[in-house]
């Protein structure tokens, strides 16, 4: 099984992604993660506003057969969440890095940004 | 996984890490919990055919002229009702009603009787019924052995599984019920083929609430049977599947899982399985407490539930409440592949357990509203 790290993201060991453009970060799932859980049911999302800490567990995903915590990779403030993936939880794993997005925070510490894995490291670790 | 030297294995390890099978710990056993995908393998079932490594569970094989005798004072279920070649649901209790487990009887000849038991009490129920046969006036007429360790099982489930089961296990059954083909068997109804010069047993039952089958063989037979219904069941597009789908599949139709719905402290009627507890037959072990939770009634019922807000899945061991207040615990709950929304089992007093009543399940905090359903929660169309 060969799953995308795709260039020009940052990833957390926790298996989120980080697209950053200007101050503010798009954060989701890896498609490795996605393929771990398979068939996602549900996507509980975090409110508009809301100050996440680095490492915060701020969304959650579920399976068939498991809940799984979503831990914001970065702080911030959470100015967007991606209701259509709560409305059709299965984008997360039909397009993990696209529509099936989890929400966008504006950054507070760009250099937490950069302390992320590179794509190389995020793939090592995963074995892809 | 470090931990998986110390998991048991079953005959067919190899064959799902061939087919791309995710290996998950389960009561001891190294398992697959899925393949594909637990979606996919459902409908797979529910539409056409799965086949299922069920060797985990474990066989007991009660023997001898006493055996009749002997089981019928330690099951629930009434055992001379079985002719040779049938099968019964039946549960285990202990003195106080509680289950010590649930199981399938079948009779293999006229005092040969063979109970597939769960695999998370295998060690559980040898200990008890070797002591409930210790204690017996029937102990010098019963051989009781544990066969879990020298068969395995695999289950055959589906609505096309009947496409292609007589050129699996071709021709008139040897022993059991006498049939000129495997599709002649009726429900629960079990029948001996050879394979490979060795005696193997094929039931017409399942978990899933389909049409299929269970066979039980020697462990050394158990690859090469699971390997000719993967390239003979093509036919009926057969998939292996794993416990996910298994799971997903007996929740729909609500058969109960042990450690679930029946426990130590639940009895076999709290359970709503009063249909297989029989208690006409005479003397058996827990009979006492049952007649009185049949007469008086119980402190707890099994009921089912279905989602009726938009929610996270419920899950075991969620609170389930009633009137505001909370009035149990959920045991089963996962999202329903065949009705996508969320669906559970749980016990709550009997006063709202009565179909069409109105529940709230709290998840993370939150309760959301559901409704108690009558069982089983899937029907098929």
């Amino acid at each position: 099984m060969s799953s995308q790290v795709p260039a020009g993201l940052r990833y957390a060991k926790s298996h989120e992604w980080v697209r950053l453009e200007g101050d503010v970060a798009t954060i989701g799932i890896t498609d490795h993660a996605q393929h771990e859980l398979t068939d996602v049911v549900f996507v509980e999302l975090p409110a508009v506003g809301r100050q996440v800490a680095a490492g915060e567990a701020c969304a959650v995903v579920e399976s068939v057969k498991t809940a799984s915590d979503i831990y914001s990779p970065i702080s911030g403030e959470v100015v967007a969440v991606n209701s259509a993936v709560a409305d059709n939880p299965a984008l997360v794993n039909t397009a993990p890095y696209a529509d099936g997005f989890f929400f966008k925070l504006k950054v507070a510490n760009p250099a937490e940004v950069e302390a992320l894995l590179s794509p190389e490291a995020y793939a090592a670790q995963i074995g892809a | 996984m470090e931990a998986t030297s110390a998991l048991k294995r079953t005959p067919l390890l190899a064959a799902h890490q061939r087919l791309g099978g995710k290996l998950i710990e389960f009561g001891g056993w190294e398992m697959p919990v899925q393949y594909s995908s637990i979606v996919d393998e459902h409908h797979c079932v529910r539409r056409a055919a799965g086949v299922f490594d069920i060797c985990h569970m474990g066989e007991a094989l009660v023997t001898g002229p006493g055996a009749e005798a002997f089981l019928n004072e330690t099951l629930t279920n009434d055992v001379r009702k079985l002719a040779v070649g049938g099968g019964q649901y039946s549960q285990m209790c202990n003195e106080r009603g509680g289950t010590v487990d649930d199981l399938y009887v079948y009779r293999l000849a006229p005092a040969e009787y063979l109970l597939i038991i769960n695999a998370s009490r295998i060690e559980v129920d040898v200990a008890w019924l070797q002591d409930r046969l210790c204690a017996s006036a029937h102990r010098s007429g019963v051989i009781f052995e544990n066969a879990s360790g020298r068969l395995g099982a695999i289950a055959i489930q589906g609505p096309r599984v009947a496409d292609f089961v007589n050129q699996l296990f071709a021709g008139p059954s040897l022993a059991g019920t006498a049939v000129a083909a495997a599709t002649d068997l009726k429900k629960n109804q079990i029948g001996a083929w050879n394979w490979n010069g060795q005696r193997i047993w094929v039931a017409r039952t399942g978990y899933t609430g389909e049409d299929g089958y269970e066979v039980v063989a020697p462990a050394e037979q158990i690859e090469d049977i699971w390997n000719r219904t993967l390239a003979v069941g093509h036919v009926g597009c057969i998939q292996p599947c794993g416990l996910g789908a298994r799971d997903t599949l007996r929740t729909e139709v609500c058969y109960p899982l042990y450690g679930h719905e029946l426990d130590e402290n639940t009895s076999p009627i709290e359970a709503g399985l009063g249909f297989f507890v029989a208690l006409d037959k005479g003397e058996f072990v827990g009979r006492a407490v049952l007649v009185g939770q049949k007469t008086n009634g119980t402190r707890k019922n099994s009921v089912a539930f279905r989602m009726t807000d938009k929610s996270a899945p419920p899950r075991p061991g969620y609170a389930i409440f009633a009137n505001g207040a909370k009035a149990g615990d959920v045991v089963s709950g996962t999202q329903s592949p065949s009705l996508n929304v969320g669906i559970g089992l749980g016990y709550v007093p009997p006063e709202f357990a009565a179909p069409g009543t109105r529940i709230e399940i709290e998840i993370r905090g939150r309760r959301f509203a559901a409704e108690v359903v009558k069982k089983p929660i899937y029907r098929k169309p």
